[in-house]
């Protein structure tokens, strides 16, 4: 492979392909470069499909930014104009369907159907940006407490302990060579426990608007403290933000979180976004097991029998399921609107979400409660 | 790194998909380009794809076109070092120790070692293929102690010191992806998503495995499971679904059963869940009808 080592004119065009994939926000690592100039080589190239294939194997782009990855390839290689209207992690975002469910409008997570460039003009979309937010106490004591207090289940791996169901025999052995080939003890290990899956589902629709920014902020900080969270929104459309919020920095986070997410302060279809959640198997699978926290105050203007559905289907694959509705600060809440009242029987706890304070509260009280 | 251009006399992807269809796989363009990639870098094959899409079934088929012998190792959350790599046989190492007597024995010589998949096609890398099916099952522990195997090839057990493959072994991950892989373990790999295939080719695929299946038939089912997965199901049947119900309604078809019929009787092997079949069934006969036309 000599051409590599002195990098001719002719692996120029690969190179810099691979530093404008780095400046739309792919990871590419030197050594997937190497791998790209080695694969093209290989290949031929015969034409540009070769070049492309060769990039998608080795520079591996995520599946849900292909449409991206093709666009800036034709734009790289096949010289096109800009497209407008990028709207990067197009299957992260569902956008959910108009009346009448299972005709022939657009299937879900298909990524032609969702490039947002038609949803603009349909649903009014507006983006938000945040102001810097001061830190609040709720927050510092979820960032200090999650870790230890938020609920936990038995993990499949062992550990040492004084008692356990099971004998370590690599560790007893051990010691019995040092003791002579005589077994003075049996090295025990019990279960490891691991912290449980927490999937945060937050409403962004108009009615949520004073809390939606708070909330946000907080599952950043959840997501910081402990491993296993997922964080979706919904109003019109099902978003999962749990990637851009994943960022250290929480202005940053927060930024990139909303722009990600489209329909702030829209109408709410929480039965529609429920389904759609659960239509998605990668989605649908981080219900399960999982202590599932619903922050929205169950405004429904959709059909209720399909809010209804989705909630008791979501409540059979949760550990719990939590709904935290600002509705329902003060004791002794009863709920009002014809949608709580729905799905009341299916919600392990109603509880108050009218403040972070409330919500932290009762995130750290999950693991005193048992699975419902 | 050594490229091999000529693996087993496969020296371009369309060479690779010849030989799979041999295999009675059939291939499209990006997985033959990604596979035979991954053959010729050297580097392990990550396929990504919904459930049922065959991510396994290139595996073996791979296998089967080098003439190798197949190392599945399963992965499940939990899954560790003992259960993928290797194991003493701590009963025979007491009981050597206990006879031994005054006589010196390596306790941790060769007949107490027990070898798992890993191991197994490190030692072997010229005859084995190595598939470690759905590695989204396990946890990242078992994914990071992944990446030194990945990339080096090799594996250190204390008492013995390091093992290392003489060549580079073929190895073939699949994930489901019911979560993100680490970003580390992408990038050692050569990476293919599987999408489900066109209408075309999944009929063809269909009467591939299913040789007693009409093509009528097989035309009708891909049909229909195309827009199956169009509904909002919390498990849309993957191809092996779709062989299964031709098949199955081919066999109804045969004990008499008509043909509309037939196919509806048999949705029980398409789709396997409860809440789904509850869905889809006010509106299956028009679906049928229209999949069959």
């Amino acid at each position: 492979m000599n051409e590599e080592h002195q990098l001719p004119r002719a692996a120029r065009i690969f190179i810099t392909f691979v530093a404008l994939l780095r400046a739309n926000g792919f990871a590419v690592a030197p050594e997937q470069t190497t791998a790209f100039l080695e694969a093209v080589t290989l290949l031929g190239p015969r034409g540009p499909e070769d070049i492309r294939q060769a990039g998608l194997a080795t520079l591996a782009p995520p599946p849900e930014r292909r449409a991206t990855y093709d666009m800036l390839f034709r734009i790289h290689f096949l010289g096109d104009e800009e497209i407008a209207g990028d709207r990067s992690d197009d299957e992260e975002i569902v956008r959910l369907q108009e009346e009448g469910r299972g005709d022939d409008s657009p299937p879900l997570a298909d990524e032609a159907n969702e490039s947002g460039e038609m949803a603009v003009r349909a649903e009014a979309l507006t983006e938000r940006r945040f102001g810097p937010g001061g830190p609040s106490d709720a927050l510092h004591r979820l960032a200090r407490e999650a870790p230890t207090r938020l609920p936990r289940r038995r993990g499949h791996r062992r550990m040492r302990a004084r008692r356990g169901p099971w004998a370590d025999l690599r560790q007893t052995l051990r010691e019995t060579v040092r003791n002579d080939g005589e077994v003075m003890r049996l090295v025990r290990l019990k279960r490891r426990s691991r912290p449980r899956k927490l999937l945060l589902l937050i409403d962004v629709s108009g009615s949520m608007k004073a809390r939606s920014e708070e909330n946000l902020r907080l599952a950043h900080t959840l997501l910081r403290a402990t491993p296993n969270v997922e964080v979706f929104t919904f109003g019109t459309r099902l978003t999962r933000v749990t990637r851009a919020l994943q960022l250290k920095r929480r202005e940053q986070a927060l930024a990139a979180a909303a722009h990600l997410v489209s329909d702030w302060d829209g109408g709410t279809r929480i039965g529609d976004a429920l389904q759609a959640f659960l239509a998605v198997p990668r989605f649908g699978g981080y219900a399960r097991g999982a202590a599932v926290v619903v922050l929205s105050d169950g405004l429904e203007r959709g059909d209720l029998s399909a809010l209804r559905d989705a909630v008791a289907k979501l409540s059979r694959r949760a550990w719990r399921l939590s709904w935290l509705t600002p509705l329902a600060a003060g004791a002794g809440f009863v709920p009002q609107t014809e949608a709580l009242i729905a799905i009341r029987r299916f919600v392990d706890d109603m509880a108050d979400g009218g403040s972070s304070v409330a919500v932290v509260a009762h995130m750290l009280s999950l693991r005193q409660r048992r699975a419902a | 790194m050594v490229v091999r251009r000529n693996i087993a006399g496969i020296d371009s992807p369309e060479a690779l998909e010849k030989a799979l269809r041999g295999a009675y796989y059939l291939a499209d363009e990006g997985i033959a380009t990604a596979a035979y990639l991954a053959l010729a870098l050297g580097k392990p094959l990550l396929l990504e794809g919904a459930p049922g899409v065959g991510k396994t079934e290139a595996a073996k088929a791979i296998g089967a076109i080098l003439g190798r012998r197949l190392i599945r190792l399963q992965c499940y959350e939990g899954i560790d070092a003992s259960a993928a790599l290797y194991e003493w046989n701590y009963p025979r190492q007491m009981l050597a120790i206990r006879q031994g007597g005054d006589e010196t024995i390596d306790i941790y010589g060769e007949t107490f070692l027990i070898e798992r998949p890993m191991l197994a096609a490190l030692r072997a890398p010229d005859s084995t293929v190595l598939l470690i099916d759905e590695i989204d099952r396990s946890d990242q522990e078992f994914e990071a102690f992944l990446l030194e195997f990945l990339s080096d090839f090799q594996i250190s057990i204390p008492e013995r010191g390091t093992v290392r493959a003489a060549e580079r072994p073929v190895v073939v991950l699949t994930s489901n992806r019911t979560r993100d892989l680490h970003e580390a373990l992408r990038r050692r790999c050569v990476y293919h998503w599987i999408a489900y295939p066109t209408a075309e080719r999944e009929a063809k695929i269909v009467m591939m495995r299913a040789s007693s299946v009409a093509e009528a038939t097989a035309r009708a089912v891909v049909a229909a499971v195309g827009k199956l997965r169009r509904e909002p199901l919390s498990k849309a049947p993957g191809i092996a679904e779709a062989v299964d119900w031709a098949e199955a309604a081919t066999l109804l078809n045969k004990g008499g059963a008509r043909w509309p019929d037939a196919f509806k009787r048999s949705i029980g092997v398409a789709l396997k869940d409860e809440e789904d079949l509850a869905f889809i069934s006010p509106r299956l006969d028009a679906l049928i009808a229209e999949a069959a036309a």
